[in-house]
């Protein structure tokens, strides 16, 4: 396999690979912080307010973890440096060769 | 595909280019000057009010009354700079409602220099409020050895907040951008629904977040008694469950 086939193989790999990976540990701590949430807004309805506020807060940071996979992945794929130095490599031999 | 309107230059300005990250910050400024400025053209005390005064004031009042409930401390120093967050990256993240308007808070720099400024004002505020001796005393907090990972963890809530707000508005772009090659007209429609309430609770949680930053600079100091009040206990909890991640 050539590199710059190589480098798009493990890229795509590896970006997948970020997501599914990224995606589990955030989706359990989500859940176990909704369900937490639920459970005292069921026991004490009165502090629902302040309950629901750091909910929110907490799950966007408990979230971010998942956002830093995406924008990893998301780099591979869109703006790989790897990728854009291999394809400079490549048009530069070709157009010493040629 | 782009992953940042960086990319796009629209046009340029005395041999500077203008991208659209640029163009549309000021378009969301002007929106917001503007607007302000003309609603409250002319205002006078004993008329009753008019609708876009009312709902004005329902917004102030609103982020009063959160900043209130997050630091129990008086909320008129704060509110300028939170509510300018605030409203900034509410307004710019709504607007992604507009065909063509790229949200400039789906850029990097423009999420980068939001969280600069929070990270210059949490010392401006907790100088102004302990005095310079006392302000850098709260890195010594609890003992001397906590000096680095305090400093480290003031590096790593900027970061923290330029790349979340940054990563949330631009997974919402780029999914839109996939789905509408896969299945357009419905789909990109729903997500882009989403994509407004989570520009929303992005806005929400940048503000909150820099609100709970200023307040644990400014509020009572930490001390390491057994029994702190509630209010030192609300501004810490939610310093700690940064400070973990």
């Amino acid at each position: 396999m050539t590199d710059i086939g190589l480098i798009a193989a493990i890229s795509i790999f590896t970006a997948g690979l970020t997501v599914a990976f990224g995606a589990i540990g955030p989706a359990l701590g989500e859940a176990r912080a909704a369900a937490q949430a639920l459970a005292s807004i069921a026991q004490q309805p009165d502090a629902s307010g302040a309950i629901s506020r750091t909910l929110f807060v907490s799950l966007a940071m408990i979230e971010s973890t998942a956002i830093y996979c995406f924008v990893v992945s998301m780099i591979l794929i869109f703006a790989n440096p790897f990728w854009s130095w291999a394809t400079e490599a490549t048009a530069a031999a070709a157009g010493a060769g040629g | 595909m782009e992953i940042t309107p960086d990319a796009r230059i629209l046009f340029e300005v005395a041999g500077l280019p203008v991208n659209a990250t640029i163009f549309n910050t000021w378009i969301v400024m002007a929106l917001l000057t503007i607007g302000s400025a003309l609603i409250t053209w002319r205002l006078q005390p004993d008329v009753p009010a008019s609708r876009w005064r009312t709902a004005l004031e329902v917004i102030v009042t609103a982020i009063e009354a959160q900043i209130a409930e997050v630091t129990r401390q008086p909320s008129t120093r704060f509110i300028p700079f939170i509510g300018t967050l605030f409203l900034f990256i509410a307004v710019s993240n709504l607007l992604l409602v507009v065909p063509g308007f790229a949200p400039p808070t789906a850029s990097l720099s423009t999420t980068t220099a939001l969280a600069l400024t929070v990270l210059v004002a949490v010392p401006a505020f907790g100088i102004a409020s302990r005095g310079l001796g006392g302000y850098l005393r709260t890195y010594l907090q609890p003992t001397i050895l906590m000096l680095p990972f305090n400093i480290i963890s003031e590096v790593t809530r900027g970061l923290a907040l330029a790349v979340r707000l940054y990563g949330n508005i631009m997974s919402g772009a780029v999914i839109a951008g996939i789905l509408l090659g896969v299945a357009p007209f419905f789909f990109p429609v729903v997500m882009d629904m989403l994509g407004l309430l989570t520009g929303l609770i992005q806005a929400y949680i940048f503000a909150v977040l820099a609100m709970v930053y200023i307040a644990a600079a400014t509020g009572p100091v930490p001390r390491a008694n057994p029994s702190p009040s509630s209010r030192e206990r609300a501004a810490t909890d939610v310093g700690a469950l940064d400070g973990e991640k």
